[in-house]
């Protein structure tokens, strides 16, 4: 009864928030002449259709590693607006490596992985380093660091022979060969392929949940989160802990692009998709940084850009979806907030009718 | 120490053009002085130092604004949205508007609700972005010489000044290519050349904003909000009401921003036109340590790069020049005072530039798009402990509560 109490709670945040958002986002469609009724059966009705849901496990597969590198950070109160410039850096490097192996898909996929996590983590390792020995912020480093990585990116693949034209005037990292991809499965009922890689970020949830409360590191990562000063007074290192967070929010940051690049694009051009990064954060707030929490954040999220395809197609700027999307994340910190506020005012209160009830045993 | 202060920018601003005209008779890179190149810096600088300015309003009351790129976007949309209908003054005036109710939405969650900062910045990014792109569609396909992601020409422009009696005979100065005279007239005939009203208006209010921040009472209550409220909630100032004033200023002024790029710099609105000014105006108002002045000169030296990279591949080449002299004047400069460790880095840094100057002929244009960013972190390697944020950045406050 009790975890089910404590369940209700934590979901009625997001429920909320989510709500609300439906709410302004149907006050605007209203505002400007939509029917919104029609407007929500076209998203379900087009999310709810098999080869919809098979892309949407794609897309939150992405969704859901980029959340994991971000909440990793967040556990330890450090704020990874990188992860954009790591996946994108990781990736682009990653597909480079793995377009000219000719290995075995046992050894290939693995050596890809690998790279990806390296680079990325090194990449995210820059900022934590700053963190620790210059004393400069990570919001800062890690915006910078992002556009520094879009102008190598963009000189490795223009101007540098990793580039090849791979199509007419498409400039890309060489093809992935068919033993370095990555296979999936097909969707019931669809002909769309769910990627393979999605057992990789459900592998990497579980190992998330036990690194987190199953090891003395993550034990150590939370208490500095919560307290700073109480972890280092109970003989934690502060620094070690900011460096190793940041890589290993890092390393996970490099998985996020190689779903699609093993799975579907097979090269990196420099119009892969940006921005997961940011994605990513929302999700991790809608989620709590729990690893349930996140994983329906990133099917939340995956279904509502899917099913806005089909917006456009009946007059409605698709647009509208990240409108909800924005709201949404703007109320469920508000949500959260207001929660928190009411639960000290319901201690405090306790508090004080205990303490009232103490002194009066004493004057007795 | 004030007193020394002057001397000490001019120093700098002296040794930084002689190094610069070194540059351009070694690198042979003459537009690197030329009165095209600075004025161009000059409006590509203003709304860098608009959105640094609005950081600097937020941040100087607590409260860390990454949400400047969005209230930009919202900034150029309504310039465009009412510019194209109404004129070019109306659009300015909209888009002041609309960056200010981005503020109003960013306060609303940062003061009233004290949620984290940075999660609300990064909130009202995905808003501003995804209202834009879809009222564009909305409103801007059906237009005359519209489209989904373009408004249809603002019509009327703001009025632009040339200060003749300066730049004439500058100009003609720097014709004759003398060494350092014709860099130095050069660059300060660009100055005055083809002025936009709001480039003046720019200047006129990094001024306003020194003056009123530093030396009235006003802003004496305004910056406490920003170092300790609880101190200043006991001396009895409405700390929120100085929080949402100044996080609404902020807003306003990446609006501004996003006027002139979208009145002056283009003309139509455009998605994706602000491409990450938002975040370098952070980056400079960082640079500039929460300063004006400093802010300032951060936005004319990225002003400068930005220009640099859209013009000739020489400038490029003259910029990394001019880099690996800087890197090691600060080398030697940093040795001499002993500082050993980071003199020595410098030292590294520069001649890791200074062999890519000599075995390359020409740069790609990536090295110029990635120098201000480049810049900033190197700077905030070295400097971040001379650096001073306002000491409750970024840390909510709610009232009546003790820290």
């Amino acid at each position: 009864m009790n975890h089910l109490k404590k369940l209700g709670n934590s979901l009625l945040a997001p429920l909320l928030a989510l709500f609300l958002a439906m709410v302004v986002t149907s006050i605007i469609l209203v505002a400007f002449g939509s029917n919104v009724v029609m407007v929500f059966q076209q998203m379900w009705g087009y999310g709810s259709k098999a080869s919809s849901i098979a892309l949407i496990l794609n897309l939150a597969t992405t969704y859901y590693l980029s959340a994991v590198a971000v909440a990793i950070g967040f556990k330890m109160n450090l704020f990874n607006i990188g992860v954009n410039g790591q996946y994108l850096l990781g990736g682009m490097t990653a597909a480079a490596v793995a377009g000219r192996l000719t290995l075995p898909g046992y050894l290939a996929i693995p050596i890809t992985i690998l790279v990806a996590i390296v680079v990325a983590a090194a990449w995210a390792g820059i900022a934590g380093w700053l963190k620790v020995s210059r004393g400069v912020s990570e919001v800062i480093s890690t915006i910078m660091l992002n556009f520094i990585a879009l102008g190598i990116i963009s000189y490795t693949i223009v101007r540098t022979n990793v580039g090849e034209e791979i199509a007419v005037n498409v400039r890309g990292t060489r093809k992935i060969p068919t033993s370095g991809q990555m296979p999936g499965f097909t969707f019931p009922n669809s002909n769309i392929e769910v990627y393979g890689f999605i057992f990789i970020a459900i592998f990497i949830g579980i190992g998330y949940w036990f690194l987190l409360n199953r090891t003395r590191f993550g034990y150590d990562l939370r208490a500095s989160g919560m307290s700073p000063s109480a972890a280092v007074a109970s003989g934690v290192d502060s620094k070690k802990m900011t460096l190793y967070a940041m890589l290993i929010s890092g390393a996970i940051a490099g998985l996020v692009a190689l779903p699609d690049l093993l799975g579907s694009s097979h090269t990196y051009t420099l119009n892969f998709p940006t921005g997961f990064g940011f994605t990513g954060i929302a999700i991790a707030l809608l989620g709590r940084n729990n690893p349930l929490g996140i994983a329906f954040g990133a099917l939340l999220w995956a279904f509502l850009d899917v099913s806005s395809q089909q917006l456009d197609l009946v007059g409605v700027p698709r647009e509208i979806v990240t409108i909800l999307q924005g709201v949404t994340v703007l109320a469920v910190v508000i949500a959260y907030e207001i929660v928190r506020r009411n639960k000290v005012k319901a201690q405090q209160r306790d508090v004080g009718l205990a303490l009232a009830d103490n002194k009066e045993g004493l004057v007795l | 120490m004030k007193k020394r202060a002057l001397p000490r920018v001019l120093l700098l601003l002296s040794g930084g053009l002689l190094l610069l005209s070194i540059t351009r008779v070694v690198s042979g890179a003459n537009d690197l002085t030329s009165t095209g190149t600075m004025s161009a810096a000059f409006g590509l600088a203003v709304p860098i130092g608009l959105a640094g300015l609005g950081g600097l309003w937020s941040e100087r009351a607590g409260v860390a604004n990454i949400g400047l790129e969005g209230m930009m976007i919202l900034g150029t949309f309504g310039a465009g949205w009412a510019g194209w209908q109404y004129g070019a003054w109306v659009g300015l005036v909209t888009a002041v508007i609309f960056g200010a109710l981005g503020g109003l939405l960013f306060g609303l969650a940062t003061v009233t609700f004290g949620v984290d900062q940075i999660v609300a910045g990064t909130a009202i990014n995905i808003l501003g972005l995804g209202l834009t792109q879809f009222l564009a569609k909305l409103l801007f396909t059906t237009a005359p010489g519209g489209g989904a992601t373009q408004s249809p020409l603002i019509f009327g422009e703001l009025p632009t000044f040339t200060l003749d009696a300066v730049a004439n005979p500058l100009n003609q100065l720097q014709k004759k290519d003398l060494f350092l005279i014709s860099d130095i007239s050069g660059m300060i005939s660009g100055l005055f050349y083809q002025l936009s009203i709001l480039t003046i208006l720019t200047v006129a209010l990094f001024g306003f904003t020194k003056w009123l921040l530093w030396n009235t009472a006003f802003g004496l209550r305004l910056r406490s909000a920003g170092e300790n409220p609880w101190a200043a909630e006991s001396l009895g100032v409405r700390v929120n009401f100085y929080k949402y004033f100044a996080v609404i200023v902020s807003g306003a002024l990446a609006g501004l921003a996003g006027a002139y790029l979208a009145i002056v710099a283009t003309g139509v609105y455009r998605g994706g036109q602000t491409a990450g000014r938002g975040f370098i105006g952070l980056a400079t108002m960082i640079f500039g340590n929460w300063r004006p002045g400093g802010t300032a000169v951060g936005a004319a030296i990225f002003g400068y790069i930005d220009t640099l990279q859209l013009r000739d591949d020489a400038n490029i080449r003259g910029l990394v020049l001019f880099g690996t002299l800087l890197l090691l004047v600060i080398s030697a400069l940093l040795l001499k005072s002993g500082r050993r460790n980071s003199g020595i880095a410098f030292m590294i840094f520069g001649i890791v530039m200074g062999s890519a100057f000599l075995s390359a002929n020409s740069f790609p244009p990536e090295v110029a798009q990635v120098a201000p960013y480049l810049t900033t972190l190197i700077v905030l390697a070295t400097a971040a402990q001379r650096l001073r944020p306002p000491s409750a950045d970024g840390i909510p406050y709610r009232k009546g509560e003790t820290h």
